[in-house]
């Protein structure tokens, strides 16, 4: 009898808090599957990790949202598994470039992304090229490209996954420097930086976040940025535009809603995660991880969305990936 | 020497307030229950209790989330014996040789031996942690792939070396394995490979858990069945009493596999200390080597207590040992301790090199309460061995369900796909027949756990020299190993060679 009671008396402090948010519209009334398309502790489920808390913390919404990791085929599973969600109002995926080139590669998978539902850009991550602090002897891209042009092909990059983000920076690098460094996959950018601090590659194109702690410690240095400005972290490292190179390159950090997803439900989730995003934790976050990109939304994300994937197109083919 | 006496003392102030003490206790009990669980191991109990610690500060949400992680170490092992369900993947092979022990009525030998053996492998690897942790750190750092394939070579070698086995039944056993273990993704060219009959749900691959609790779980269940309705026999059912006598007894067994646990303990943490690798591995190496330098190694498989405590030893060692990269390197030495790793994140912090400066309070906090933690795991997996006991007193016709029922939990929660429930059944009916036709089924445990990280370590090594092999030997670290691993794995043919030479001889 008293378990019963308990019981209603926790159903009704529910019912009450979950109330005043509904008569604002729609809202989810069920866990919402949050598919991230990447493994468990890379960069894309750490951002998942912290917007579930900031979620959570704040009470923003009447339900948890609940992290699925789905990794397979570089983002396809999560793909087809959203893909296949048409119409669901209560599922939604963190994604990262692997959106473009993944469909692009794969066309067998039969995913359009125009047709899934843009919901926030959260933000842009960035990339330098790092080596190791003890190289004395490269302090700027003319020192790294004589450096490496001596080793010839036994200069090594790390990255992640071939054909990768990364990998298309190096084929940038060896082309415009008139280099042949070897590129080797590992996998996950923490391994990468690893190998690097451990002096088992010559250098890396990290993102700021995988570098972070190493750079911190002084046992890795960033040469230049893959960016359009200087980054505020690192002052001292020259963009490739200044330093007559036209290539930027950044890599999405989006909130993208099933296919088909109704348009109260959209809405939803764009509010939501404008509040997220206008976050302090999340603004910390992006300070601290050097992370650039505004908040976008809608059909000004979808256009980004067409412009993007036309971009990685040419460059998947430049490098003979693709047809 | 007398400097980190000092921290770890200011750690232990940390940890002694009241709220902190409370949070080690609770998250070893939570632990234990979700490390009993099948399919919901650490990685999972970590994940999803991550979000609500921002109820508490940094250091109290770690020392919690460490607690799981450790109860679940203790707590893989209870599902193993009792029901020869690993529990967690890091149980694996607690399973190998607890189950037959429960099965000759053994089980609190089994279960004290595993709490004990537990408690002494995270002991070591805790002070080892907290007066080597940054030349360890270099170690783990300079560790580069032909180092990683040199260690997984070393482990192969443990398995295929035995020699009491049937040499060509192990090695098509580790085919089986590392073919599974090909599934899915190639991390190395990022493309897809054998999703076989172009099924979405093998493009993850296939989940090593899927594979144990099928040939395990499932495989286990059948057998006890056949047993059970032809043979009439009780083997579900455990004579195991527990009193006062029978303790005193089992500590003087245990006494005796002094050796399997200390080798456990080392080797797990240095196992554990490498990025990547992690508890799973660990103990299924040290399971290897304890065979290896065992006085009965034909006894392994069929109850011998070295082949729980050296894994259970080695998994709770290599659970502490993965915090070292996680703190000082900012990479994860397991699944679990990324995820603790998107905590930091979280909580603000920057895990590596900087953070034993920055957060000496977080660190030592950490540090002493897994000394902590492990005191009080142990008191209360002690505590309840009578309780589990007395559930495997449960008649088998109601036990046999609920296992199943386990099971099939199991199966779906890593992935959270029907298909992989499906695939489970799959493997308990071939690990069945594979059991029936005398296939050791361990070796293909370990392929499919150990295949993806040998895999890329072998060839992101053949990349950086150019297809050469002379990369594994011309290395520090690399060569030594290699050199160990392949005369482990020649020694069975050498032996044959041997032994025929002398019948000749003769």
């Amino acid at each position: 009898m008293v378990k019963k009671i308990t019981l209603l008396a926790i159903a009704g402090i529910m019912a009450t808090v979950s109330a005043p948010s509904a008569i604002a519209g729609w809202t989810p009334v069920k866990p919402v599957e949050f598919v991230v398309m990447a493994g468990k502790g890379g960069g894309a489920d750490k951002a998942v990790r912290l917007i579930q808390s900031i979620i959570a913390e704040n009470e923003m919404a009447p339900v948890p949202f609940t992290p699925v990791n789905k990794a397979g085929g570089s983002g396809a599973e999560a793909l087809v598994h959203v893909n296949g969600r048409s119409g669901n109002d209560h599922t939604i995926m963190f994604t990262l470039n692997s959106f473009y080139t993944t469909p692009l590669r794969q066309p067998k998978l039969g995913v359009d992304i125009a047709d899934f539902t843009p919901i926030a850009r959260m933000a842009e991550d960035t990339f330098l090229l790092w080596v190791h602090s003890d190289r004395k002897d490269i302090n700027n891209m003319a020192d790294f490209a004589k450096a490496a042009k001596a080793k010839g092909k036994d200069w090594i990059m790390a990255g992640t996954g071939k054909n990768s983000e990364d990998n298309l920076l190096t084929d940038f690098l060896n082309g415009a420097y008139g280099l042949q460094m070897k590129y080797v996959p590992y996998k996950g950018g923490g391994k990468v930086a690893k190998e690097l601090a451990g002096k088992n590659a010559d250098s890396t194109v990290n993102n700021p976040s995988e570098q972070l702690g190493f750079y911190e410690a002084g046992t890795t240095k960033a040469l230049a940025s893959f960016t359009d400005e200087r980054l505020p972290l690192f002052p001292n490292a020259p963009t490739f535009k200044e330093l007559g190179e036209d290539y930027v390159y950044y890599m999405q950090r989006t909130v993208v809603g099933a296919p088909g997803m109704s348009q109260e439900a959209t809405e939803y989730y764009q509010g939501l995660f404008k509040d997220v995003f206008n976050s302090k934790k999340w603004q910390e976050y992006r300070t601290k991880k050097s992370l650039q990109g505004d908040l976008l939304q809608g059909d000004a994300l979808m256009s980004y969305w067409m412009k993007e994937r036309d971009v990685h197109e040419v460059m998947l083919k430049n490098m003979g990936a693709i047809k | 020497m007398l400097e980190i006496l000092g921290l770890l003392a200011d750690g232990f102030t940390i940890v002694f307030q009241l709220q902190n003490l409370l949070l080690i206790i609770g998250g070893c009990a939570l632990g234990l229950f979700i490390g009993a669980m099948p399919g919901l191991g650490s990685v999972n109990g970590v994940a999803i209790l991550l979000p609500l610690t921002f109820l508490v500060p940094p250091t109290g949400a770690i020392i919690f989330l460490a607690a799981i992680y450790y109860g679940a170490m203790y707590g893989g092992a209870i599902s193993s014996i009792m029901l020869g369900i690993p529990g967690a993947s890091t149980a694996v092979a607690t399973t190998f040789d607890g189950r037959p022990l429960a099965k000759q009525g053994l089980a609190d030998l089994a279960l004290t031996g595993a709490a004990f053996a537990s408690f002494i492998g995270g002991t070591i690897a805790v002070i080892l942690f907290t007066f080597f942790a940054p030349p360890l750190a270099h170690v783990a750092l300079v560790f580069g792939a032909p180092e990683e394939f040199a260690l997984m070579m070393l482990a192969f070698a443990t398995f295929v070396g035995l020699g009491n086995d049937d040499l060509f039944k192990t090695l098509f056993s580790i085919c089986i394995g590392l073919v599974l273990s090909a599934v899915g993704f190639d991390i190395i060219s990022g493309e897809p490979r054998l999703v076989l009959w172009d099924i979405i749900g093998f493009m993850h691959g296939v989940n090593f858990l899927v594979l144990a609790i099928g040939i395990y779980g499932i495989g286990e269940m059948l057998w006890t069945v056949e047993e059970h309705v032809l043979g009439g026999g009780k083997s579900m059912m455990s004579e195991a009493n527990v009193t006062v006598k029978r303790t005193i007894t089992n500590i003087k067994l245990l006494a005796k596999t002094w050796k399997a646990t200390i080798m456990g303990s080392f080797l797990g943490y240095f196992v554990g200390i490498l990025p990547a690798a992690g508890a799973t591995p660990g103990s299924l190496m040290a399971y290897g080597i304890a065979k290896q330098i065992s006085k009965e190694p034909e006894k392994f498989g069929d109850g011998a207590l070295e082949g729980v405590c050296a894994p259970e030893a080695a998994n709770n060692a290599a659970s502490t040992g993965s915090m070292l990269p996680m703190l000082t390197l900012g990479i994860p030495g397991s699944p679990t301790t990324a995820i603790l790793l998107g905590g930091m994140v979280i909580w603000g912090l920057e895990p590596g090199p900087r953070l034993f400066v920055d957060h000496g309070d977080f660190v030592w906090g950490l540090i002493a309460s897994l000394y902590a933690a492990n005191v009080f795991a142990l008191l209360i997996n002690i505590a309840f061995i009578p309780v589990f006991i007395k559930i495997l007193k449960t008649p088998f016709t109601i036990l046999a369900p609920v296992i199943f029922v386990l099971c099939l939990i199991g199966g779906y929660a890593p992935t959270q796909d029907m298909h992989d429930v499906w695939l489970m059944l799959a493997f308990g009916i071939v690990g069945y027949l594979m059991r029936k036709l005398d296939y050791p089924l361990a070796p293909a445990v370990l392929a499919i756990v150990l295949g993806p990280l040998a895999e890329p370590a072998l060839r992101q090594s053949l990349i950086i020299s150019d297809g050469s092999f002379s990369i594994f030997f011309n290395r520090a670290y690399a060569g030594p190993i290699m050199v160990v691993a392949l005369v482990l794995l020649f020694l069975p043919l050498l032996k044959m060679a041997y032994n025929k030479y002398q019948s000749v001889r003769s």
